[in-house]
């Protein structure tokens, strides 16, 4: 077990380092950062003033070593629009964000776990079909669109909901459907396609065979086997989650950090995306540690290897 | 993966017999193909909406009845023409610079077909390519490969997509490099893993000892196999990228606002949601049909491919 979680530990920090590269060189890709932070009709001299402001200047391994260095003490820069460390900016809008990713987490699991586990033990059964339904609709609708239904139907026409911010406490009930919507779709269809690939399994047919009864092997033996793949999914889901929001949240107009990196980009305030792209994936990152753990813990084949 | 949609009972489904065993003749197997698929109603319904689709994105010129970027703001606003304001001259109505909602769905199916297919024929080929490498080979190069691909896949998607499309700008090309890239480590991810688990068969063992070379052995035995695992990954990107596309314009980040794209549409109808709903209603719809095709072709498409699964539907 050791093994698997310093295996875990070093894959994430080889992925941190990608990410770092990657986001220090995508400002760069285009040849100039300084064009590119700055207003089309920035003047030659003002590119140059800013070149010189922000080091782009300097040697280009002198400028990733700065980056790396800064990065890890937290030091993302300043923001050019609010003039405000990248960081605490980030800090900032972080809460919205996770709200609404562990409301969106609570509404997927709670709705698409009982109808996965039911589908997958009476295939075909009407409790099925509204399950495959669910599943269907999360690959197929447009979440940023059934942001747009919601909004005329619950908020415009029966002012159940409303339509943006995040004042009062209904505020998060749509946002947070619409965020669940694709990570419930993926958790019926894989509570019961497990299920439904466990109940063949030969140590069923065993439990059947000793006579145990029906809800005896749903419970000890199903389920505890079908609940371990379901950790990872959730785990890899609420990372989507809180990386997926930045359509969403736009809609919605949601304070979060999604809002902050779609409102950044068309103020070609780079840096701040450079750091809420960092921080954004080193908390998925984390995350996937986490869910590694958690499933060594629980996985008796990996816990005793 | 374990991500599997299965159906409950339909009928019955004809079982592998001798006749369509590998020795079958290319007819015989197409036939039982045939069959497996009139046999799932939805994969029909979605090879017709499919067909439906690309029937609107070529023929274009032919179906549409006004120009998509005319406006006439003496039309502008109209309802869909059931509605009591409508008229049928403008079916699904007009949006607020009078332009024809109709007629823009019908080109705004170009945009994304063009996205689709290109992005998915770049990210195929590059993952296919990459993979094959990584799969045979093995080793270091395998190692160096995968760590990328991990990187990749680890990554908060849509954050990235938005922040490159941010940096290179608003252009069909450009959209569709972005997505063909980033996506190609899935189908590196599932190339490999196939030909891993191709190279380990018994009958590319055989090969091998009769004195198979390299490129035999790719082109004769692995090749082909690979074709249904990526043919089934690329009907769910490809319907992952239509979906991803209209979420960068929505965004303003795809093609330009004056091309007609469903997502421009809804980005457009959305501050007319209170008093001209429709506007980003249709193109919406249009989006969940072609998503909806492609979902219900790849999950046959995976179940046909997947013999396990096959039983499991019986």
């Amino acid at each position: 077990m050791q093994r698997y979680i310093v295996s875990s530990v070093t894959q994430a920090v080889l992925v941190l380092a990608g990410v770092l590269i990657l986001v220090f060189f995508m400002v760069r890709a285009t040849g100039d950062p300084a064009r590119l932070m700055l207003a089309r009709e920035a003047k030659p001299e003002q590119v140059e003033e800013f070149r010189e402001k922000m080091g782009f200047n300097r040697p280009l391994i002198v400028q990733f070593g700065d980056f790396v260095f800064k990065a890890f003490t937290g030091d993302f820069g300043n923001s050019l629009h609010y003039r405000l460390p990248a960081f605490d900016l980030i800090l900032e809008r972080l809460p919205a964000t996770v709200q609404l990713a562990v409301v969106a987490l609570i509404m997927a699991v709670v709705i698409a776990i009982p109808l996965g586990l039911i589908g997958g033990a009476s295939p075909g059964s009407p409790v099925d079909a509204v399950g495959r339904a669910i599943g269907l609709v999360g690959q197929t609708v447009p979440p940023f669109w059934l942001a747009l239904v919601l909004i005329i139907v619950f908020a415009v026409n029966l002012r159940w909901f409303p339509t943006s911010g995040r004042d009062e406490w209904t505020s998060v009930v749509m946002p947070g459907l619409v965020l669940s919507l694709g990570t419930m779709g993926r958790l019926v269809r894989l509570t019961r396609s497990s299920v439904l690939e466990i109940m063949g399994d030969d140590y069923i047919r065993t439990a059947r065979s000793k006579g145990l009864s029906d809800s005896v092997i749903f419970f000890k033996h199903a389920l505890r086997n079908a609940a371990i793949p379901l950790i990872t999914v959730i785990g890899v889901q609420f990372g989507y989650m809180l990386g997926g929001t930045v359509i969403i949240e736009s809609v919605f107009a949601w304070p979060g950090l999604g809002r902050l990196v779609a409102e950044s980009i068309g103020r070609r305030d780079f840096p701040l995306v450079q750091g809420i792209a960092f921080f954004a994936s080193a908390v998925v990152i984390l995350l996937t540690v986490l869910t590694d753990i958690l499933y060594a813990l629980v996985d008796p084949r990996i816990r005793y290897e | 993966m374990s991500e599997q949609a299965l159906r409950p009972p339909g009928g019955p489904i004809p079982q592998l017999g001798a006749a369509t065993s590998d020795e079958g003749s290319l007819s015989q197997r197409l036939r039982y193909v045939g069959r497996l698929f009139w046999r799932d109603k939805g994969a029909v319904l979605g090879l017709a909406l499919f067909l439906l689709v690309v029937f609107a994105a070529l023929f274009a010129e032919q179906i549409s009845l006004h120009d998509p970027l005319q406006q006439n703001l003496e039309v502008s606003k109209q309802p869909p023409g059931w509605m009591t304001a409508g008229r049928w001259e403008y079916p699904l109505g007009t949006d607020n610079l009078g332009r024809d909602l109709y007629s823009r769905i019908i080109y705004g199916s170009r945009v994304s077909l063009t996205v689709g297919f290109f992005g998915v024929i770049i990210a195929a080929g590059l993952g296919l390519v990459i993979g094959m490498f990584a799969g045979y080979l093995g080793g270091r190069v395998d190692g160096a490969i995968m760590t990328v691909v991990n990187v990749v896949l680890a990554l908060p998607y849509l954050l990235f997509v938005v922040f490159i499309a941010g940096v290179f700008g608003r252009s069909l090309l450009n959209v569709i490099l972005i997505f063909g890239i980033t996506d190609a480590p899935i189908f590196v991810r599932v190339t490999r893993g196939e030909v891993l688990k191709i190279r380990s068969s018994g009958y590319v063992e055989s090969a091998v000892s009769i004195g198979a070379r390299p490129m035999r052995i790719i082109f004769d035995h692995i090749l082909p196999n690979l074709i249904g695992p990526l043919l089934t990954v690329a009907t769910f990107e490809m319907s992952a990228m239509i979906f991803y596309e209209a979420g960068l314009s929505f965004l303003g980040l795809s093609v330009p606002p004056s091309v007609p794209s469903w997502g421009n549409m809804l980005e457009a109808g959305r501050s007319y949601l209170q008093t001209l709903p429709w506007i980003a209603t249709f193109p919406g719809v249009a989006i969940v049909l072609t998503s909806l095709s492609m979902n219900l072709l790849g999950d046959w498409l995976r179940d046909v491919l997947d013999p396990r699964l096959r039983r499991a539907r019986k």
